[in-house]
């Protein structure tokens, strides 16, 4: 029993250690005594292939998204991207952009995670013509 | 043969009855009936509808108060909130001409949308921007001010109460009767074990 709870508390230590400024903390902070812990990169690529879906449907962004963002997370570029480009294939920019807004919104207190995730998605916004929240001026009241 | 010509005319009338019953109960039901543009819709389907902190969007508030027709919870329902980004129907379903061809032309390259027309687009699908839905209003001071009010009011029928309704108060509170009560107690030795007559110091004559 007591191993247990070390193995717990080291577990705890590492998640803590590994944050990183995207801070998509991993799924391990569950109390297993067995059974297999989640990775970051697997949980990320669980969502990048989510929405990765070439027929996906508006149903399925919806939920996904809402899903995405009731996790204690920001999410990683990559899995906003596939997100994005999901849009892209629904012909949805309103989505596109209330997306960029939600991950604004989740980083709560922690100004530097946006311009982040902005700097990396650049290259996807120009592609595909996704406008920021601050181009349109929607940032403001 | 007569009791049974009254039999016939008696449930002759008895179903006549039934069916005025009926069509009157159906006409009843029908004018209860949610869809129809001259019913109201109950107090808190209302109360959903008229949203109170959405100072930005002057027509659209205006649109909300003009509301006659129920809404239908059966059918998903649009909802801003910052935890649920995308949400189950689009705010605007009923789309005009203009609206109708933006909506072709999003099919298209998003790079050959103008500002404008994404802004259009994003209004069409949503109500409230995020920082739209996360402003504060200042209804806690209507509420803080209406709680004082309240609070005054009461005050006000406690004094009018204390002037108006309460009785004379009794003679024992008046004049010396306290004192020489007191001096009573202190004679008959009340509660001398803990209680007022052990505060009090029998030989010198004052309190302990």
């Amino acid at each position: 029993m007591f191993r247990a709870v070390f193995r717990l508390s080291a577990a705890g230590a590492r998640s803590l250690a590994r944050s990183r400024p995207c801070s998509s903390a991993p799924l391990a902070s569950r109390c297993y005594s067995h059974g297999k812990v989640e990775t970051e990169e697997e949980f990320d690529a669980r969502w990048v292939t989510y929405f990765s879906k070439p027929d996906i449907d508006a149903w399925e962004l919806r939920k996904g998204m809402n899903t995405l963002m009731c996790y204690d997370l920001v999410p990683e570029p990559k899995i906003l991207d596939s997100a994005l480009r999901a849009c892209r294939r629904l012909n949805d920019l309103a989505s596109a952009v209330r997306i960029l807004e939600a991950v604004k919104d989740k980083a709560g207190p922690h100004k530097d995670i946006y311009p982040y995730l902005i700097q990396e998605l650049k290259p996807t916004l120009t592609e595909l013509g996704i406008s920021t929240p601050e181009d349109l001026g929607i940032d403001k009241l | 043969m007569f009791h049974l010509a009254a039999g016939r005319v008696g449930s002759l009338a008895a179903k006549r009855a039934t069916a005025a019953l009926s069509t009157s109960s159906a006409r009843m039901m029908a004018s209860h009936g949610h869809g129809t543009g001259d019913t109201h819709p109950p107090f808190h389907q209302q109360q959903l509808l008229v949203s109170a902190l959405d100072k930005l969007r002057q027509d659209d508030r205006k649109r909300f108060r003009q509301v006659s027709t129920a809404v239908d919870m059966s059918k998903p329902l649009y909802t801003d909130s910052v935890d649920v980004p995308l949400p189950d129907r689009p705010y605007k379903e009923v789309l005009t001409d203009a609206d109708k061809s933006l909506k072709q032309k999003e099919k298209g390259p998003w790079n050959q949308l103008s500002k404008e027309e994404k802004l259009a687009l994003y209004r069409l699908k949503f109500l409230k921007t995020y920082p739209e839905m996360r402003h504060s209003t200042p209804e806690w001071k209507t509420v803080l001010g209406v709680a004082f009010f309240f609070l005054g009011l009461t005050g006000f029928v406690v004094w009018w109460q204390k002037v108006y309704v309460f009785p004379k108060r009794p003679r024992t509170f008046e004049g010396d009767w306290p004192e020489k009560q007191l001096k009573r107690m202190l004679d008959m030795r009340i509660n001398p074990v803990q209680g007022i007559s052990s505060k009090w110091d029998y030989e010198k004559g004052q309190w302990k």
